[in-house]
């Protein structure tokens, strides 16, 4: 199924999606990579009040190419980082937050696929790479916060317009498209194994 | 004649040449997997692909934000006349092409964690003085421009001797299932045999980031060797962005060099399929031409 779906989301909207789906997203996302995430468990854990709003929100996986032109940050290219490092931090963020999806690249495991289904979370990937397609669908960069961490780990809040093709790799039921793509690989490794290499002497 | 200035202008293009456009042959490839790839989900990812180098190359724009740590390959000839210049042009132009293209600023210090904005550091960007031709007057210059998510999954395993060939298969299908969707397949995957650990990295690095897709080793069993791997890797399922599909690998190049009896290194090095590279050379007379 295709959907075209708007921010702030809804958990009706997140729930109905399912591996394999595709979504063009349109509305506010947010980037965040290694160091704003261990920056906002930092803020949760004490207490403190984030600058942005993540409720029904949108994080991004993303550490743009980005420039200023008469005073405006412009993105040249914004496709999606590994999203596996963001594990360590991304349950908490879903609880405590109420962020409805993570887009990235790459997977991410089971405890943020046990949140998602817990609190009504998607994590859809972009292809990785397109950095460019990514900065078309890009329309404008609304704020930058954290520019102390660098341009690439920054937070930055981007204006989309049917951003995708994402593809649905973790719904609300519980299914990890990408891990059971990789348990079936596995076992195909293993038939692989036994099949000798027939090579000229 | 080569100045200095000469050398950092050929360079900041080669940068920007390999940042924005693929090589013909790996373009080729995502093409012709695409015509053949039936899952509608890798299908769709593939199509994003093709429409974003399309795009990179219309709007002259990094074909994806990760716009690496930049590595530089030298063959040079003995004779070529300023080679006590080339380390500080690379560095210069790593400078200007950042400021310039831009590049995203990535180098970082790994005791300190700071970013000093401009690419370059400690032993940053890389620089291998590949290759000397005792006869040449040249300089040529690779620039691999390749991301962190690729490099993530690299392996060095060091097997016992006596599971030769079949150990090596194993290594790499190891290392294929475990870099699962990470390094942005369809990739392409490089091979290094050796019996030193440097040796077996280096020659499987040199096989992912530099040599064509297509291109085959020029020893036939080598060469079955690579085709057969690469027929196996792609039935791992896989898929483009690890979502399954027919195709895991573009290409799966082997290398190797004589080792110790007791030693019998692995090394499985992985190129993303904006698999970038572009070529500088340079002339002692200063002209210069840039090639993919």
């Amino acid at each position: 199924m295709e959907y075209r779906l708007k921010t702030p989301l809804s958990e009706d909207d997140v729930r109905r999606l399912r591996v394999g789906d595709i979504v063009y997203l349109s509305g506010v996302i947010y980037t965040a990579r290694d160091a704003a995430h261990r920056r906002i468990i930092e803020y949760i854990r004490e207490g403190k009040r984030l600058p942005f709003d993540l409720s029904g929100g949108v994080i991004y996986h993303c550490g743009p190419v980005v420039q200023k032109k008469d005073g405006e940050w412009i993105v040249l290219a914004g496709g999606p980082t590994t999203s596996t490092r963001m594990e360590l931090y991304e349950a908490e963020v879903i609880e405590r937050l109420g962020v409805r999806m993570v887009i990235g690249k790459g997977g991410m495991g089971k405890r943020t696929a046990e949140a998602c289904a817990r609190y009504g979370a998607v994590y859809t990937t972009f292809t990785g790479g397109a950095g460019v397609l990514a900065a078309q669908a890009i329309k404008r960069v609304i704020d930058v916060y954290w520019l102390d961490l660098g341009i690439p780990e920054a937070v930055w809040v981007l204006e989309v317009e049917d951003f995708g093709p994402l593809i649905v790799a973790i719904d609300s039921t519980g299914r990890n498209l990408i891990e059971e793509i990789v348990e079936e690989s596995n076992r195909r490794k293993n038939e692989l194994l036994k099949r000798p290499l027939v090579l000229p002497p | 004649m080569v100045t200095r200035e000469l050398m950092v202008k050929a360079l900041v293009e080669g940068i920007r040449v390999a940042t924005i456009y693929l090589p013909p042959d790996v373009k080729e490839a995502l093409k012709r997997i695409y015509e053949k790839e039936e899952s509608p989900v890798a299908r769709a990812q593939l199509k994003a692909i093709l429409k974003n180098i399309e795009l990179a190359e219309k709007l002259k724009a990094p074909i994806c934000q990760d716009t690496g740590l930049l590595s530089f390959y030298i063959r040079v000839g003995a004779k070529f006349p300023a080679i006590d210049l080339v380390e500080e042009a690379i560095v210069e132009a790593t400078r200007v092409a950042t400021r310039e293209i831009p590049l995203r600023p990535n180098t970082v210090d790994p005791i300190t964690g700071r970013n000093p904005g401009d690419n370059t550091g400690r032993y940053a960007p890389v620089i291998v003085w590949d290759e000397v031709d005792p006869k040449g007057d040249y300089l040529e210059v690779t620039i691999v421009p390749k991301g962190g998510g690729s490099e993530y999954v690299a392996t060095l395993t060091m097997i016992p001797p006596g599971r030769g060939l079949e150990g090596v298969k194993e290594v790499v299908l190891d290392a294929v299932v475990k870099a699962g969707a990470m390094p942005c397949p369809p990739t392409i995957i490089g091979v290094g045999i050796a019996g030193t650990v440097d040796k077996a990295v280096s020659l499987a690095k040199k096989c992912a980031v530099i040599r064509r897709v297509g291109s085959r080793h020029p020893e036939p069993k080598i060469a079955t060797l690579e085709d057969q791997l690469l027929e196996m890797v792609n039935e791992l399922g896989i898929g483009t962005m690890g979502m399954g599909g027919r195709f895991t690998a573009l290409d799966v190049h082997v290398d190797y060099a004589y080792r110790h009896p007791a030693t019998y290194a692995v090394a499985v090095v992985f190129q993303c399929w904006a698999a970038r590279r572009a070529t500088v050379t340079i002339k002692p007379t200063g002209e210069y031409i840039v090639t993919q």
